[in-house]
């Protein structure tokens, strides 16, 4: 049986492992297409794509809109400010009006938790998910599952530990989701304060001390912490999160095995991450960078599929 | 039940290719030559080609593998999306006589995809087609340079080739 993706990318929680792979193996061929002398192939000619950004983001937005411009899309970035939005538009308005305009496709980041699926159930188009307040940010994580893949070869079995402010964080929540359904052990690690009750529930586990999670894992994703969450009184302040939680080259000599090491930027040097371990032998980081973009190719290539009623046509005329 | 004619068996298609191979040679001599297959059994006949070529001519041949899924003039129309398989070109191509390998040439459709996304490598001296079967019907001005046979068939009947890298034998079918 084939296996499609539906309409909309919303999130890894309600998707099956076969899909996952496929994407990642969708993925694979669509790295090759970024190192050619024309960066650029005809999948998506004709389609436009909207990509539309309630919140401020670079690596994202932009990885986005490579990956449509090397599959020929016609893009358009709507930002929060400066836009309708900003005089008082809804989400649903905002979609309609774009849809008004005969667009295929949206890409939606926005602060709610919610929204991108919320628009996926009001809109013709296809709706991609790239973050939505602490629900999800799937493209990041399945860039993440494709660059563990590449770099282990697999993903079942491994012990794979996300570092940090778990509690307000898409990318955690994708990751995990992610992994267990692929079958690797997934681990997490940071203050209390910055971990979600009853995280265990999704068979996680917690260390409480980042030399525990070091000896056990073979991945660490250190997640970037937000400057503003020690204004809110979660961690008492920058220079003592790196003291007790920060990965050092010093705390990870003492892990029995080379730990892969991965984060999702824009990086705190300094804080979540030493310069030295982010720019050591074992970081992945740019890697991912350069995976997100295939990893949106194949999402793009994947939801933008075709009209059956065209497809039948097709068969009927006998095409090879 | 649908029936089915053996076109070629394991001896008469090893006898093809290396007939082939040589007229390959023949045409595009040896200097600058690259064999592209296209997915998925083009390329193994390319490797199996220039591993003739090789023997007889005592040189080393360049290969390149080419999946034109990206490049299809149906991909709006079809429904699931198909599997993208690897492409890979041996270096430049700029300049090389640039020779693709198919299995079954149809409707020419697959080819003319090929062209361009070979034009999207570079510019080739020249670029000629080889297929183990040309099978008529096509839909587009495109011929083949090298044929291993050729067979006339109709748009209900199907052309399967196998082969041993992939399918265990060595074997060609009609199926109508």
């Amino acid at each position: 049986m084939t296996i499609s993706l539906g309409k909309d990318l919303i999130g890894l929680e309600h998707m099956t492992p076969e899909q996952i792979r496929l994407i990642l193996d969708t993925a694979e061929p669509f790295k090759e297409v970024s190192e050619r002398p024309i960066k650029k192939v005809p999948a998506l000619r004709g389609k436009t794509i909207v990509n539309l950004f309630f919140e401020a983001s670079t690596r994202t937005r932009i990885s986005f809109e490579f990956a449509e411009k090397r599959l020929s899309a016609d893009t358009v970035n709507v930002a929060a400010t400066g836009s309708s939005v900003s005089k008082g538009e809804t989400l649903v308005d905002t979609a309609r009006n774009l849809e008004a305009m005969r667009i295929d496709m949206v890409v939606i980041r926005h602060g709610s938790s919610g929204a991108a699926g919320f628009l996926g159930q009001r809109i013709r188009s296809n709706v991609i998910n790239a973050g939505d307040g602490k629900h999800e940010h799937p493209t990041q994580a399945l860039l993440d599952l494709l660059t563990i893949r590449d770099k282990h070869g697999k993903i079942e079995g491994l012990k794979v530990c996300l570092v940090g402010d778990v509690l307000h964080s898409r990318v955690a929540r994708s990751n995990i989701w992610g992994l267990t359904k692929l079958g690797a052990h997934v681990g997490v690690c940071g203050p209390h304060t910055l971990m979600p009750r009853g995280i265990e529930e999704l068979g996680v586990t917690f260390f409480p001390r980042i030399e525990e999670a070091i000896e056990w894992a073979d991945v660490l994703n250190v997640l970037r912490l937000q400057l503003e969450r020690m204004e809110k009184g979660f961690i008492p302040s920058l220079r003592e999160y790196y003291r007790v939680w920060g990965v050092t080259p010093e705390r990870l000599e003492r892990s029995p095995r080379p730990i892969t090491i991965m984060h999702p930027g824009p990086m705190n040097r300094g804080v979540e991450i030493d310069s030295r371990v982010a720019d050591g032998p074992h970081s992945v980081i740019l890697d991912q960078v350069t995976n997100g973009v295939a990893v949106r190719m194949a999402v793009l290539y994947l939801l933008a599929g075709g009209r059956p009623e065209l497809a039948d046509a097709a068969k009927r005329g006998g095409a090879e | 039940m649908p029936s089915v004619t053996r076109l070629l068996d394991a001896p008469a298609m090893a006898r093809t290719l290396s007939g082939m191979a040589g007229a390959i040679v023949e045409r595009c001599g040896t200097e600058g030559l690259v064999l592209v297959g296209i997915q998925r059994r083009g390329v193994e006949l390319a490797n199996r080609l220039a591993k003739l070529i090789e023997r007889s001519q005592d040189v080393s041949i360049p290969l390149g593998k080419l999946d034109i899924t990206l490049y299809r003039d149906d991909l709006s129309a079809i429904g699931p999306r198909p599997r993208v398989g690897e492409t890979s070109l041996p270096g430049e191509i700029a300049g090389a006589s640039v020779v693709l390998v198919d299995d079954v040439l149809y409707t020419g459709r697959t080819v003319r995809a090929a062209l361009d996304e070979l034009a999207d490598f570079g510019r080739p001296k020249r670029i000629s087609l080889c297929v183990l079967i040309d099978r008529g019907g096509r839909e587009l001005p495109i011929q083949a340079d090298v044929v291993g046979q050729q067979v006339k068939t109709g748009p209900g009947e199907r052309v399967e080739v196998q082969v041993d890298e992939l399918d265990g034998r060595d074997q060609v079918d009609l199926v109508r």
